[in-house]
This record gives structure tokens, C-alpha cells and sequence, in this order.
């Protein structure tokens, strides 16, 4: 039964459906495990990551310290291990970058997180998969002002907070472009040390625009264990975009089953009225 | 005394002899409303826009007692609503599919009007309030959209406003007029407000009160498109083939009803943004007013009207030209009256100089007005012999077919970028709507009609 409610709460959350693909020049998205986001454990360490990384350039200000008593934390925990400041556990999740400053240092003021995972949905990805891909899409790029880049994300402003957990990875990105008549493949491979090799062809004919990207990481069990905080992350985001969707669903298969009983009822009432009419 | 003499007793007949409007008025619209007994399942979408209207209104008073008119604070209000206040989720959520599916119900209860000749004479008025109620419903979801502040809200918004803009001379002043300063901003959303949960409710209440006393005043029509006023029973003067609107159809309804909210909730708790149509993903960006996004699209059912605003390009501007000369030459041999035939001619003039003179962003404003005023017109446009397509020729039930996949076909390309394809399909969209209307005084004619029946067929349950 937990488990057909996971399953619907998944549906619920309007990211299990079918995206129409990766469009134009638009990087293919991985796919998010979106069985991490019913997975208590998996949350909270996505929790801890949220409040360690992100919760110092990016506010959650619509969401509250203690709502997270949904995905099993209690107050104490939350005051020990994620609140730094002096914040209460009824207090929202601020920051204290001043918005000006963030965007002297980054060019953008980063945005708030608190509906991140509904806000960057679209017809041609869910919001779930974009950030789970895009957080794990950053190479090193020598060129860049914060040294990084990202394969989602051309020229982002964000650098590769959690870098140190992933270890040193090469890129190698292929963009296919078309210039009306002819198609370029354009090949860009980034070292470790952010150095690219870059290497144009043109093709013959026209093609479909796309990229393509791979990374050779140079320590494998890192990369892994990344990929997991960073799944783990992004369930946390799913949560936190609509904390209520859980109990949004458990009580919708009750208004159904309700309904569907009354309506029979409605129905047998309609034709024992309706015996009458001739 | 001057106490009404009353049939009732208790509390019932103590009001009754003071206010006897109460029971006479319930009698004449509720368990002595004769209406026909061969309703079909097209015939549930009146009462469930009535249900929709008010559940609209309910939700509506408890979203206001949280929601801040304020550009600072509406954006997070919402949010506000969603999280923190009890319950909130549920009646946001019932407010969002309402409005969605105010939509659906009224364009079901617009085509059952068009399949059974719901419009005909003599019931020109129902029609003309019935229109008069879906142009304010459009207004509301319009002027209720840029309430969360969002980015769709936001520049859904700006767009729209940027179409008074076209309109010659005064557009611009009348945009800047419209918004109350020179972008949407916090005095647009403040009048937006006022509008959205006063203002048009209030036209919306007073509307549909006339449409039901108008359709009570005349009766109801059925899919048979038989007058059954016209055969009454000699001995209680009631018609033959009528019933009593209660119980018989609050039972129907209430067994309806059941129906519609199984599909509403399993919307509202399983899927609320059903996909980003019913929520549009990008209004879960607060609105920024120096970062346009990089595609607006209305909320779907507005878009077959928007794809006849985009499909009006100065491409579009020469097959409008052929398209009207082709009309006015049609009409000018149609009409007998010389005044008509120099009126049709001056018309046909005045438009071609306009096309050439004005900027085709205009002409798309005027063709998308002109695509939701034409249903006013379809009492005169439809010439045929017959109301019900029942007995009308098989290809008009066809016409009409393919009229309501041109609206979803035009709905669809609405929601999507644009592209060729898009603009080409939007076009020819465009002049097949039209022509559905515009051509009805000639092929509403054709054809033969079979014979409409005494009374309305109906089978024993």
C-alpha cells in the first residue's frame, strides 16, 4: 500500500510524466531517481547537504526550519546540526547575503530555492531532472571567471560549490549547430585543470542541433558518492517545493473512494426517480 | 390584516403569509419548472457552471482573507496560502482547477448550444446573456491570473495590456491608462484586484441570474429542438412532455455532479498544475520585470484566441484582403437593398485601405476580439430550417465537427512556441474558424432537413 502511494504521490507531483525530449541546442537531461524524494534517510541527507552548501548564497524564505518534522527531523536536530546563525525553528529559512553584494560577486542574485523544483519544469524537462543534471554538470574551464562551467548551464553563474566531492573530472562536450546550409560539430575537451581542446568539423548536409557531453572522472568511488548527494539534494528541493504533496495525496485516495461511492449512490438515487417517467 | 393567505403551516406558512415571492418564485424555478424530459448528458454543464460559479466565489472570499494585493508580497502570500495557512493548499488548488474547469464546463455548454440550436428564437436573449457571461468569465481569469505575481501572471499580463497599445491614436495612452503606470507593476495589481473579486463578479452574479430568469421565462430547449410549450395537457395546462425540475433533474444533476467531481479531484490531488496547463510552471518564478521569459503562452484556454492573434502576421495581412474582397463580393450579390449592397461595399473598402495602413499587430487584435464577440451573432447566422442537428444533414453535423477540432487544434498550437509549422496551421486555423461563422447564413441552409417530430423522443429508464 506505501508503496502504490509512493507511487502516486510521484504522479502527483506531476514529474513522473513523460517529457517530450531535450529541444534544439537544449542539453539531454539524466533521469532523477525520483524514488529518493519518498525516501526518509535520502531526504534528510539531502537536508544536510541544502543547509551545508547551498543555504548560504541561496534563501528558502517561503520555507519554514520546522516543517521539516515532515521528513522525520525533529527540532533539536535541526537547531544542532543545520541551523548555523541563531535563527529559531519557527524562523524561514534566510539568508543573510544582501542582494546587491550577490550580485557584484556573481553577476546574478542567486535565486530563492524554496519552489526551485516546480519553478524550472517546462514542456521539455522536469524540474527534478534539470537539477539533478545540472548540479552534476560542471568541468573545469580555465576561461571562466569562477574557473568553472556547466554543460546545462552554458557560462553559469554559480560556481561548483561541492567540488571537492566529486574530484577532478575531464569533459568532453559535442555541439552540433546548424548554419543553414551545412552543420558544424564543434568538439571542446577540458582537461582537469580547466585547459580546453577545441575541434570544428564541418559535416556534410544539414543535422539536427544537439549536444552531447561525457565526463572521465579520475576517481570513480567520489563521483559515485557525489551522484548520490547530489540525488539526494535534489529530493530534498522536491520536497521542499511542495512539502505538502505527501498528505496531498493520502487524502486524495480517500476523496476518490468517497466519491466513487457516492456516486453510485447518486446514480441508484437518479433511477429510482426517474422509474416514474414514461 | 394583510397577511397572505397561505397553504403552508409552521414556520413555512408564517414566512409564506409575509413573504409569499419566497414560494412562488421557488415553485417557478425549482419544483414547477417544467423542463423537457429527453435531456442528454449534454445538458449537465448549465448546472455545473452554476456549481463551478459558486464554488469560485466561496474559495475566493477564504484566498482573500490571506492574499496581500501587494507586488512585495503577493508572490509569497501565495506560497503563504500553500504552506502555512491551515487547509490553504486545498482551497488554492479548488480555486486553480475551478477556473480551469469554469472553461471546460462553459465551452461544453457553448457546444451543446450550437448541436441543438439552444440559440434560436425564441431564445436570442439566454444566448446573448450566456455570451455576455462568458466575455466577463474571460475577464475575470484574465484580471485573476496576475494575482500570484508570478512570471506567466506578470508578463502574460504585460502582453495582453500591450494590445491596447495597437489600437491607432489612443493605444498607447489607453495601455498606460489601463495599467497605471509605464509597466505592470503594483498599481496594476492593486485594480486588478479590485476587478477580479468585485467588480466582475458581481456583472458574473447579476448575468447569471438574468441568463436562468431569460431561459425560465421561455423554457428550456432539448436536444430534439421540439417547443414542448406548444402540446400541453388539456386538463393541467402543463406541457405533455415536460417534468418537474425537482426532483427529477436536481437527482440527474446531483448523480452528474458525482461524475464531475471524481475527474476534479483526481485532478486537484494528483496532478494541480496537470502538467504545467492548469498551473503554468513558469509562475513558480516570482515576477521579474527586466527578464522577459523566453516563451509566453496564455493559460490553455485562452490560447485558440491567441494563436489568431499570432497567426496575424503581414503575411497573413494579404490572405485577409483576398478573404474579404472574396465576402464582400459574396454579400454584395447576396443583399437585395441597395443601402446594404453600398454599405457592404463602403465596408469592403474602408477594410483593405485599413489592412494596408494600419500595422497588422491591430488587425490580430481585432480578429481575436472579433473570434469571441462572433458568438453573439449565431441566432441571425444560422438560417437553418431546424434547430436540433438531429434533423439537420449529416455534413452539418460534420462542420461542426471539424470546427471544434479547429478550436483545439488552434488551443493547442497556442501553448506552443512559435515555429512555421505554428504559424502556418494558425492561419488556416484562423480562416476556418471565420468561415464556420461567416459562411452559416448560406450552408445552414442546405441540404434537407428531415421532419422534427410532435414530441420528443425519449425512452422509458
Amino acid at each position: 500500500m506505501t508503496r502504490i502511494l509512493a507511487m502516486a504521490a510521484l504522479i502527483a507531483l506531476g514529474w513522473a510524466h513523460a517529457p517530450v525530449g531535450a529541444a534544439g541546442g537544449e542539453a539531454p537531461m539524466d533521469k532523477f531517481p525520483l524514488t529518493r524524494s519518498l525516501d526518509l534517510p535520502a531526504l534528510q541527507n539531502g537536508a544536510r547537504v541544502f543547509a551545508n552548501y547551498c543555504l548560504s548564497c541561496h534563501s528558502a524564505n517561503l520555507m519554514r526550519w520546522n516543517r521539516l518534522a515532515d521528513i522525520g527531523l525533529e527540532d533539536k536536530q535541526i537547531k544542532e546540526y543545520l541551523i548555523f546563525g541563531n535563527q529559531k525553528v519557527g524562523d524561514t529559512m534566510s539568508i543573510a547575503l544582501r542582494p546587491a553584494d550577490a550580485k557584484a560577486w556573481f553577476g546574478k542574485v542567486p535565486p530563492d530555492l524554496s519552489v526551485i523544483a516546480r519553478a524550472r519544469t517546462s514542456f521539455e524537462h522536469t524540474g527534478p531532472d534539470y537539477l539533478y543534471t545540472l548540479l552534476r554538470g560542471y568541468y573545469r574551464d580555465a576561461g571562466s571567471p569562477t574557473g568553472w562551467n556547466n554543460v546545462v548551464y552554458p557560462n553559469i553563474g554559480m560556481p561548483h560549490v561541492m567540488w571537492e566531492r566529486q574530484g577532478p573530472r575531464e569533459a568532453t562536450i559535442q555541439r552540433v549547430s546548424n548554419d543553414g546550409k551545412n552543420a558544424i560539430r564543434t568538439v571542446s575537451v577540458f582537461d582537469t585543470a580547466g585547459q580546453g581542446r577545441v575541434t570544428r568539423e564541418t559535416l556534410k548536409g544539414a543535422a539536427a542541433e544537439h549536444v552531447e557531453f561525457s565526463f572521465k572522472s579520475a576517481d570513480a568511488a567520489a563521483a559515485r558518492q557525489f551522484d548520490a548527494d547530489v540525488a539526494d539534494l535534489v529530493a530534498y528541493l522536491v520536497f521542499m517545493t511542495d512539502p505538502g504533496a505527501g498528505s496531498r495525496v493520502r487524502i486524495g485516495v480517500w476523496v476518490l473512494v468517497f466519491l466513487t461511492v457516492f456516486s453510485v449512490l447518486a446514480w441508484w438515487l437518479n433511477r429510482t426517480y426517474w422509474k416514474d417517467v414514461k | 390584516m394583510g397577511l397572505h393567505n397561505t397553504e403552508y403551516k409552521g414556520l413555512l406558512g408564517w414566512i409564506d403569509a409575509r413573504m409569499p415571492t419566497m414560494m412562488a418564485e421557488y415553485k417557478r424555478h425549482v419544483s414547477e419548472y417544467y423542463a423537457p424530459k429527453n435531456f442528454n448528458f449534454w445538458y449537465i454543464f448549465g448546472s455545473l457552471a452554476l456549481v463551478v460559479l459558486v464554488l469560485q466565489i466561496v474559495t475566493g472570499i477564504f484566498l482573500t482573507m490571506h492574499y496581500k494585493p501587494d507586488a512585495a508580497m503577493a508572490f509569497a502570500s501565495v506560497e503563504y496560502i500553500m504552506r502555512e495557512v491551515p487547509g490553504g493548499w486545498f482551497i488554492r488548488y479548488l480555486h486553480s482547477t475551478g477556473a480551469s474547469f469554469f472553461f471546460i464546463v462553459v465551452y461544453l455548454h457553448m457546444f451543446r448550444g450550437l448541436l441543438y440550436g439552444s440559440y434560436r428564437k425564441p431564445r436570442e436573449l439566454i444566448w446573448i446573456f450566456g455570451c455576455l457571461i462568458f466575455l466577463c468569465l474571460m475577464a475575470e481569469a484574465f484580471f485573476g491570473y496576475l494575482l500570484p505575481w508570478g512570471q506567466m501572471s506578470y508578463w502574460g499580463a504585460q502582453v495582453i495590456v500591450n494590445l491596447f497599445a495597437a489600437i491607432p491614436l489612443i493605444g498607447p495612452d489607453l495601455a498606460l491608462w489601463i495599467r497605471g503606470d509605464y509597466v505592470i507593476g503594483d498599481a496594476t495589481l492593486n485594480r486588478f484586484f479590485a476587478f477580479h473579486v468585485i467588480a466582475i463578479p458581481l456583472l458574473l452574479l447579476g448575468l447569471a441570474v438574468a441568463h436562468i430568469l431569460a431561459l425560465h421565462d421561455v423554457g428550456s430547449n432539448n436536444p430534439d429542438g421540439v417547443e414542448i410549450k406548444d402540446r400541453l395537457d388539456p386538463a393541467t395546462g402543463k406541457p405533455l412532455d415536460g417534468i418537474p425540475f425537482h426532483p427529477y433533474y436536481t437527482v440527474h444533476d446531483i448523480f452528474g455532479l458525482s461524475l464531475f467531481m471524481i475527474a476534479f479531484f483526481a485532478i486537484l490531488f494528483f496532478a494541480p498544475e496537470l502538467f504545467g496547463y492548469f498551473i503554468e510552471w513558469n509562475n513558480f518564478i516570482p515576477a521579474d520585470p527586466l527578464q522577459t521569459p523566453t516563451h509566453i503562452a496564455p493559460v490553455w484556454y485562452f490560447t485558440p484566441y491567441y494563436s489568431i492573434l499570432r497567426a496575424t502576421t503581414t503575411e497573413f495581412m494579404l490572405v485577409l484582403a483576398v478573404a474579404t474582397v472574396l465576402y464582400g463580393v459574396l454579400l454584395f450579390f447576396a443583399l437585395r437593398s441597395g443601402i446594404g449592397k453600398a454599405v457592404v461595399a463602403v465596408t469592403t473598402l474602408v477594410l483593405l485601405a485599413g489592412y494596408f495602413v494600419l500595422d497588422p499587430k491591430f488587425w490580430g487584435v481585432v480578429l481575436m476580439g472579433a473570434s469571441t464577440l462572433i458568438f453573439f451573432g449565431l441566432p441571425w447566422l444560422d438560417q437553418a430550417p431546424v434547430k436540433s442537428m438531429r434533423y439537420r444533414p449529416g455534413w452539418h453535423f460534420v462542420l461542426l465537427m471539424a470546427f471544434a477540432v479547429v478550436f483545439i487544434v488552434l488551443g493547442y498550437f497556442g501553448t506552443q512556441p512559435p515555429s512555421p509549422v505554428n504559424q502556418y496551421t494558425s492561419m488556416v486555423g484562423t480562416l476556418l474558424y471565420f468561415a464556420f461563422f461567416l459562411l452559416m447564413p448560406w450552408w445552414s441552409r442546405m441540404g434537407g432537413f428531415g421532419p422534427v417530430p410532435d414530441r420528443v423522443s425519449f425512452a422509458a429508464h
